[in-house]
Formats: C-alpha cells, structure tokens, sequence
C-alpha cells in the first residue's frame, strides 16, 4: 500500500468513525444517554441493566425499524456508580439533540440530577428505586420511580411475611428484623417499617451494616440473638452475599431472610454458593429466558451478533431482564407520546407526557411478550410509580423459581405518607404543585 | 447489671471478632513485607489480593484443575510482583516516601482495571471445600471455616518467621530492612531482594485473595478489604509481622465488641470507623506502633 492510498484508508475510515460516533440530531432519532457502569464494584449489575435496555432497544430497531420509524440511538458514559462521575455525564450528553429520558440506575446520581433533568425539562427514570416522595408527580414533573418506590417495595414484602404467615393479622407478635446498607437508599425505609409495626401489632429492629457489607459477624449475632421470625435483607453488592454466609455461619435459618430489589440478583446469591439455598427475595419482573420477548431478543439481537452481553449465560438474568422490563417502559412511553405529538422526534417534555400516560395492562403486556416477566403498570400525571405489583423467587442453588402470585403493595395506606413528604419537599423548595392540566401542557421545546 | 450479663454472647462476640480480625492480619501481613525491606506503603495489596482470586477462581471456571490454578496463579503473582517492582519502584529508588506511596496507589487502580479487563466483571463464588457450618464449643458457635483461615495465617506467621531467620535470603531481607546502605556496602543485590519481596507479597495476596474470596465471593469490593488492614498496620506497626497479627486480633474484637455493646447509642454501624478510632488513640500514644521499629534520627 502507497503512503497515498494509506492516507486516504485512514481518512475515509475516520470519516466513517466520526458518522457513526457523532451524536447526529437527525428529525427521526430518538436518543437516550446512558449513564452506564461496566467497571468498578457494581459492573455485573450495571452490565447486565444496561445490557438488557440496550438489548431491547436493539429489537426495536432490527425488529421494527425504531418506533414508528423513529430510529432509538444511545451512547454511553461509565460513571463507576460514582455521583460526580454520573453528573460529569450529564453534562457531557445533554447537549445531544432528542434526549428522551435519563436512566441513571443509581440513587446517588438520580438524586444529584433532579434540580438539573427539572430544568432541562427531560424525564429521569429511576425504576425500582429512588426517592420514594418522587413518586408525587405534583412535586416532582420529571421524576419516575416506575414499578416500586422503597415504600411499596416495604409494603410488598411485609404483605408476604403476612401471607406466609397466614394473614395480616398473624403479624401481631412477631419480631421482623430489617438488615439494612449504611448509606441513604439503605435508610430510606427506617420510617415506614416502623409505621407498619405499629399498624400490624408486629416489633422491628433495624440494624445497620456499614458500607460496603464485608463483615457482619456482629450484627448476624446481634440477630441470632434477638430471634426474630424473619430478618428482611435490605442490601447491596457484596453485602448480600456476605449477609447470606454469616448467617448460615450463626445458625440463622436461611428461608426466614427476605431479600429486597436490590438484593434479589444472581450475583448476590451466586458468591454465597450453598449458604443461599432457600434465600427469597421480591422481584418486579421475573428472571429466565423463556419469554417471549427474551426469545426474540435471542432470536433477532443476539443472531445479527447485536447482542450486548458478552456472557450469553447471562440472558434472562435478573438485571438483564430488568433492562429488558425498562426498555418496554421508555419506548411504550415514546410511542404513547409519539401517538399525541406525531411519529418524529419528541422533545423530553413530549416524552414526559408519554410516561404521565403510560398505561399497560396485563393484556398489553402479553401483547408486548412480557407475560408473566412483569405484571402491568398505570402511570399517572400525580403517580410516577404507576402500581407496579411484586412477586417473591426463591434461590435453589442454580436459580430463582417463583413462589409467590403477583402482590400489589398497600398504596392507599402509602400515598399520604408520600404526599406529606413530596409537600414538605416542595415548601422547602418552594415548589408551587403542579395540577393535571400544568401537566396536560408541554413545552415545544427542550 | 452484672448479674445479667451474658457472658456466653459475650463470648461469641469475642471470639467472632478475634477471628475476624486474623483475616484482617492476612492483608495487613503483606503490607508488612513490602514496608518491612523497602519502606513502601503498597496501597495496591488489595487489588493484587483481588486479582490474585480472580485469576484463580477464572481459571478454576475454564476446567483448570484446582491445583494447577493455584500454581498457575502463584506463578502470574510472582511475574507481577517482579514486574511491579522493575517497572514501577525501581525507576522510582530514593524518591521521597509519598512519592511510592502514590505510585502504588495508582498502582492499585491499574491493577484492578486489568484484573476487570481480562477476566470479566462477573461475580464468582469460590468454594474451597471447608464447611462453614459453626462448630458449637461450650454453647459458643464458632465457624469452622473462620478456624481454618486462623490456621492458615498461623502457618504462614510460621513460615514467614522461619525463612526469615534461617534462609540466606530471608537474613538479606532482614539486613535491608535494617539499613539499607549498609546492605549494599556488604554486597548484597538491593534489586534482587526487592523483588523476591514482591513475589513474596504476590503469595500472601493469593492466600489471602483466596480465603477472603471464598468468605466474600470473588468480586471487585475484594479490593477494599484493605481498609480493614490499615488500622491494623497503625496498632501493630508497619514493620512488624508479629504487630500484623496482634493488631489484627485486637482491631478485630474492639470493633465487634463496640459494635455490639455501643453501636446503638451511635446509631449503629460504627464498626467501620471505631477500628480507626482505636487506631487513632495508639497513633497518639506510640506512633510506631505496638511492635514498630522506633525511628530515630539524627539530625
């Protein structure tokens, strides 16, 4: 090859490059920036989310050629799980034109972004976790908990425990111990676990474990010595894990130990080997690769050699298949709104609106191919969590086996609770709360 | 009241924290034997502890034999410490203190990117075949496999003291340490002895990588474990082997004794930082230690 003919390769590969890499604003994209964590502690559950989401929105693309025509484009930023690293993202990819939603997986960096998304006028999805008092769409416009805010999730597993144990009112006398991560998610239940002792007639002890988790032996004693009937597992990362092993190692009874969202992934169980036999945790959607929408991903991703996850193994994990959950979300929300503002690019106040909208029942659901994977949800101008319902998976040492029907967590006793908080929020902010026809209203442009 | 004190829980705490802290004394131990020849605080211990395990437990996962994993990995640790110290601290010979120190804390955060570049980012259990089901002594429940690791470290406090007394390599080690002009005057090679240090350290951060892997299952928080060694490298000293093991002990069962009888009254999950408050008080009182080299310069 001439020096010449080197040159021109060379110019005409990075040419091609650039075309690619650049974040074209063309009128039929729809972009999501993803502020993503392959690296540091928390890669295999941000590997497998952002796998997931990718996973579904590369269906959408090869399957349906985008969303009414409407190509999803996405570029990711590794944030390591860190705020400052999460909100230097932001700051990078939000110039880029047809931003649709932020989906950070990370409390810190959703929190550090909401003053910011609120300005900017671009909804920020925080399914399964967050602040539960975003939940309040009067206070917080842009703010989605989609599926179970900390509350809900409360609820749903203190309805289990009731149901196990033969009825709410067999929760009068019992002593529920809460495990929980040193750190504000890990906190952010303490209220309402108290609440609900004193509503059920039931004692609870919360007891702290130090970021990051690495020993428990005194807190495991602690418990073994208390006796409670359950102890809920309210942890993250290496926790988990850890939490499973010293129990076994003080004689707690396994199958008493109620994991949260947070605690309920193959990567928490799988380190402990056979300490986590028989260990249950609440789940929104389902693990395992035999749905519908999974195949397909299988089928239609994975056979053009699109797919995100270098360990196939890993398909219908619980963080891929909550990736997958996520996607059906965001893009059900960009075709509602696509259906009221027309098949183009929205804006994120247009796509805010399709989330404020987005209604899928069971039968949208198995329309979808998720029957089964996630029961259904009803987003709402006012309600941002949009009733999502739980189900509880036991590990049997090779994988999650569902043993529970679809719950729905006690959202008449939660909304004021969550009310109070939002109002508090919005005084403190002096936030004036929205009404359902601010939220009808939506600005032409980001 | 005295009367109502349970003396068997008591107990159990005790012991739980005695054994906790041996592991803590594991990783503390190969900070010693860096510090102890060369003067480094080697900040990247724990991310040559985690990609020690996670180099096993993936080759393990490939249908390496266990056995052969373990040499294999042996072998890699030995290769990186040597290289670690061609490459990085000997260009670095006489520069100030904090100079090292960064460098290995840079160190560290290339090490354990390495370790998630070449082996994946996947969580892994790692079974070692000891049972972790408690042993029950005098109503006292005890982890079998927490015994285990104390016989581990034992044997390796045991072997260490050994070829440090009796091998030649293991007197120019202790000759370096003392003073190292003067080893170099008598004609001993500084670099050769640095670098069978570092594969020294390489074997304590596998045996380490391993019993910690098989306790926290083999991921990157595998690394921050040395957050548990540093408190304990201030108590027993940074030179001493036998301050490791003393310091570990003694960090091990204040932290879980306090966590237990006034965590409440803190709120809880004070273990964390109560280790460094211990550490803090014996700063104080005996900078170098309980069994550190007194430093004393003439000025």
């Amino acid at each position: 090859m001439t020096f010449l003919s080197t040159v021109k390769a060379i110019a005409i590969s990075a040419a091609l490059a650039v075309s690619v890499a650049l974040p074209a604003a063309h009128a039929d994209e729809q972009y999501f920036p993803l502020q993503s964590y392959r690296v540091g502690p928390y890669a295999a559950g941000g590997t497998g989310f952002f796998g997931g989401f990718i996973d579904y929105l590369n269906l959408i693309n090869i399957r349906d050629g985008g969303v009414n025509g409407v190509k999803l484009t996405w570029d990711e930023c590794e944030t390591q799980y860190e705020v400052e690293r999460g909100v230097e993202c932001y700051e990078r990819q939000k110039s880029h034109a047809g931003a649709a939603a932020w989906n950070p997986l990370s409390v810190g960096i959703a929190y550090a972004m909401i003053d910011r998304i609120t300005a900017d006028k671009v909804p920020l999805i925080t399914v399964n976790h967050g602040r539960t008092d975003s939940t309040d769409g009067r206070v917080f416009p842009y703010v989605f908990p989609l599926l179970l805010n900390p509350y809900s999730e409360t609820s749903g597993i203190v309805n289990y425990i009731a149901a196990k144990e033969g009825g709410i009112d067999k929760l009068k006398g019992k002593k529920i111990v809460v495990l929980y991560h040193g750190s504000p998610y890990g906190k952010e239940t303490i209220p309402i676990y108290e609440l609900l002792a004193q509503k059920y007639g039931f004692t609870v002890q919360q007891i702290e474990v130090p970021h990051p988790g690495n020993e428990q032996q005194s807190q495991w004693l602690t418990i073994r010595r208390a006796k409670p009937d359950f102890v809920v597992l309210r942890g993250w990362g290496v926790m988990n894990p850890v939490a499973l092993k010293t129990a076994v190692k003080v004689g707690y009874p396994v199958d008493h130990i109620i994991g949260n969202v947070w605690s309920n992934s193959e990567e928490d169980v799988i380190p402990a080997g056979d300490a986590a036999k028989g260990y249950t945790a609440i789940t929104t959607q389902a693990s395992g690769n035999t749905y519908p929408v999974v195949q397909e991903i299988v089928k239609t991703v994975y056979g053009a050699g699109k797919g995100n996850l270098e360990d196939k193994s890993r398909i219908g994990s619980v963080y891929h298949n909550l990736g997958i959950v996520n996607g059906i979300l965001n893009v059900e929300a960009i075709r509602i709104a696509q259906e009221k503002f027309g098949h183009r690019t929205l804006t994120g106040d247009e796509v805010r609106w399709g989330f404020e909208h987005l209604k899928l029942d069971p039968a949208k659901v198995e329309a979808l191919g998720a029957k089964d994977l996630f029961h259904s949800i009803n987003v709402s101008w006012d309600n941002h969590e949009g009733e999502g319902y739980v189900t509880f998976q036991q590990w049997d040492g090779k994988k999650w086996n569902v043993v529970s029907d679809w719950i729905a967590p006690d959202w008449a006793l939660l909304r004021p609770i969550i009310e109070k908080s939002a109002e508090a929020y919005a005084a403190e902010k002096g936030i004036k709360p929205r009404t359902a026809a601010d939220a009808e209203a939506v600005a032409a442009t980001n | 009241m005295i009367g109502d004190f349970d003396y068997q829980f008591f107990l159990e705490v005790l012991t739980g924290g005695l054994l906790s802290g041996v592991m803590y004394s594991l990783v503390a131990i190969g900070f010693v034997l860096i510090y102890k020849t060369s003067g480094v605080l080697n900040f990247a211990q724990g991310a040559l502890l985690l990609f020690a395990a996670l180099t096993f437990v993936s080759l393990v996962e490939r249908g390496v034999p266990f056995a052969l994993a373990l040499a294999v990995t042996f072998a890699i640790m030995v290769a990186l410490g040597i290289g670690i110290e061609r490459t990085v601290l000997r260009p670095l010979t006489n520069k100030p203190p904090i100079t090292l120190f960064m460098a290995t804390l840079g160190l560290s955060y290339i090490i354990e990117g390495a370790a998630q570049l070449i082996w994946g980012t996947q969580v892994h259990g790692l079974e070692l075949g000891i049972e972790d089901v408690p042993l029950e002594v005098g109503g006292v429940l005890i982890s079998q496999f927490d015994i285990f690791a104390a016989a581990v470290a034992a044997a390796m406090v045991l072997l260490l003291s050994l070829f440090f007394r009796y091998t030649r390599i293991g007197l120019s080690f202790r000759a370096v340490a003392d003073d190292q002009f003067a080893a170099l005057a008598v004609g001993l090679r500084l670099p050769l002895i640095w670098a069978s240090v570092w594969a020294a350290a390489g074997l304590v951060a596998l045996v380490a990588g391993l019993l910690w892997g098989a306790r926290l299952g083999v991921q990157f928080s595998l690394s921050l474990v040395v957050l548990k060694a540093l408190p304990v490298l201030v108590l027993g000293g940074f030179d001493s082997i036998l301050g490791a093991i003393v310091g570990g002990l003694l960090i091990g069962a204040s932290e879980k004794l306090a966590e237990v009888y006034i965590g409440d009254y803190f709120g809880g999950g004070i273990e964390s930082w109560f280790a460094y408050v211990v550490a803090l008080v014996f700063l104080l009182v005996r900078p170098s230690g309980l069994f550190g080299q007194k430093l004393v310069e003439r000025v």
